[in-house]
């Protein structure tokens, strides 16, 4: 193959669609797809409510870059490369806080909030060229918000935020739209790795396919044993639509409750909702506030209604992924609510959870599988290719992606 | 007033922590759910030192016993497919110390490793244990169960599907 985009082969009038194993495993295409997709991207970097104020900051891995995410003086939100100018050590090196300056330990070079070099010990060093303004903090060549969500680009992102995110806009305004009085992320950030490959947790993300059966102990034993569910009932069916949104983003959405919350939530989540109707009337506040929704934002970031969870990830490594996840909750509410909405996460979602222990084992057991590649060469991602409405447990929303992928994988870079 | 417990005591809370160990690591996780109070909670908190209880922070676990109790039965049922095939796990218990309050629980706490074993896959996991244990006529009895972890980030594990 010497297009990768043929790994994606794409037959409509056969109604198969397949993927090439060894873009699991390559470390060629790896290579290829931090030049050609994530450094020409825009990629998920923080909430604005992680630095609500100024000084705060936060430290992140966004595309194998470590970057700092900070509040400047006057309120603006930099995003910084987290590199000294001189020599190169990481000006700061805690995962959160708030700082006046950053202040590079190697040197005692010292930079402010944003980015500029305030500090340089025996100056008189340098020549008559030297020029503190040639060494201000680096950034991505693109930095741009959405509705408190801060994203970057590293190269040419082909479009502007707001039209990359396109298609998916209405939804994620649906998903920001959740709570009358905001979102903020709330304390507590999870970070795991994955033995498996980036795309499988793609793929995972928007799989109405798989959830009652790798889920089979959250659907049919947990939510029994929580008392949602009559004793040895079970939820059997989930229906809903599967989406490929344009530009690579997905969608997988179905009428349901997160039951547990449903459950917990009581009074204040009926008010809840109501003030939302108030707001944006019932017809706009259905899909808000009562549908399940996994939305993808190509080519790495998730936002999941049932736990109101926000998900981005990077490869490590063609089998090793870099995962990490926030709760992004609505602010000003009860603590019992604030507490059965934290519960209502990590019933499901993390490391710790009913759910995503058992993805993780499923996407690495596909990964050691992907050894076979040579003898096996293709997946099949063609389920619904032939229904007119696809439906969340079919793959078209993940075939919009690979389309997405198979389209910038071959270049330009950068 | 606090004071730390006599040596008897704290004989008492090691061998109630070997004990409870031991089963753990034999899989005997209905008899280690004997081990709590009707009110008493597993908690793991935040790896990135967040602070807060479980209604402000996003701890990795923070079952109460209805959850708790859910855990043991996904566990030792077929679906919880990341311990299916179980696990091997041996438990490294050390360093304890206990600080009964008048009249009130005994604060424990204790350094573990949690060795976890598959056929793809060698976990240890570093910690502190920081329990409120409670005087039953049955024994020592959890309250609550804390597994503070020391990982930054739970690399290579990715997950917490054993009990820690």
């Amino acid at each position: 193959m010497s297009r990768l985009a043929d790994c994606v082969a794409d037959d409509p009038a056969a109604a198969t669609f397949r993927v090439h194993r060894r873009v699991f495993v390559d470390a060629d295409v790896l290579e290829a797809e931090r030049r050609c997709i994530f450094d020409r991207s825009w990629l998920y970097v923080g909430h604005e409510s992680e630095i609500a104020s100024p000084g705060q900051f936060v430290t992140r891995n966004v595309g194998g870059r470590p970057v700092i995410l900070v509040r400047s003086g006057s309120g603006d939100v930099n995003v910084l490369l987290n590199s000294c100018t001189h020599r190169g050590n990481q000006v700061c090196r805690a995962p959160s806080g708030r700082a006046r300056a950053f202040q590079c330990f190697y040197h005692s070079w010292t930079f402010d909030r944003d980015g500029l070099l305030i500090g340089v010990p025996g100056q008189d060093g340098y020549g008559p060229s030297f020029d503190r303004g040639d060494f201000t903090l680096r950034r991505p060549a693109h930095v741009d918000s959405y509705r408190g969500l801060v994203f970057c680009s590293f190269g040419d992102p082909g479009a502007g935020l707001a039209d990359f995110l396109g298609p998916a806009r209405p939804y994620l305004d649906d998903a920001l739209d959740y709570s009358v009085d905001g979102l903020e992320v709330v304390p507590g950030v999870q970070q795991y790795v994955m033995h498996a490959n980036w795309k499988l947790l793609v793929e995972n993300s928007v799989d109405g396919y798989h959830a009652l059966a790798t889920h089979h102990r959250y659907f049919r034993q947990f939510l029994s044993d929580v008392g949602v569910l009559p004793p040895g009932a079970g939820i059997m069916k989930i229906a809903g639509a599967g989406r490929a949104l344009g530009n690579g983003h997905a969608l997988i959405e179905a009428p349901f409750q997160p039951p547990v919350l449903a459950a917990a939530g009581g009074a204040e989540l009926a008010e809840h909702r109501a003030r939302l109707v108030d707001r944006f009337g019932e017809e706009r506040t259905r899909p808000i506030a009562d549908y399940a929704r996994n939305l993808f934002i190509f080519p790495n970031l998730l936002l999941i209604s049932n736990w109101r969870a926000i998900r981005t990830w990077y490869p490590a490594a063609p089998g090793e992924t870099e995962v990490e996840a926030w709760g992004l909750l609505p602010k000003g509410e009860s603590a019992a609510l604030r507490r059965a909405r934290l519960d209502n996460y990590i019933s499901f979602l993390g490391p710790g959870g009913f759910g995503t222990p058992d993805d993780n084992e499923a996407l690495e057991g596909c990964q050691r599988g992907f050894a076979t590649h040579r003898e096996l060469p293709w997946s099949d991602v063609s389920r619904g290719m032939t229904r007119d409405e696809p439906e969340m447990n079919d793959e078209e929303q993940m075939r919009g992606f690979w389309r997405r992928w198979a389209e910038m994988i071959d270049g330009p870079v950068r | 007033m606090t004071q730390l417990v006599d040596a008897h005591v704290r004989l008492e809370v090691e061998d109630f922590l070997y004990r409870e160990a031991e089963l753990l690591d034999r899989w005997d996780l209905d008899g280690w759910l004997e081990l709590f109070t009707p009110e008493g909670d597993y908690l793991i908190p935040p790896l990135d030192g967040a602070e807060g209880d479980p209604g402000i922070a996003l701890h990795l676990v923070a079952d109460d016993p209805v959850r708790l109790h859910s855990r043991v039965h996904q566990l030792l049922a077929r679906s919880a497919w990341a311990e299916n095939p179980k696990s091997r796990t041996r438990r490294l218990v050390t360093n304890v110390r206990a600080v009964e309050r008048d009249g009130g629980p005994v604060h424990v706490r204790a350094n573990f490793v949690v060795h976890r074993f598959t056929q793809h896959a060698h976990d240890s996991y570093v910690g502190e244990y920081d329990h409120e244990l409670v005087r039953t006529l049955a024994g020592l009895r959890f309250a609550r169960r804390t597994a503070r972890l020391d990982h930054t980030t739970l690399r290579p594990h990715g997950k917490v599907s054993v009990i820690i």
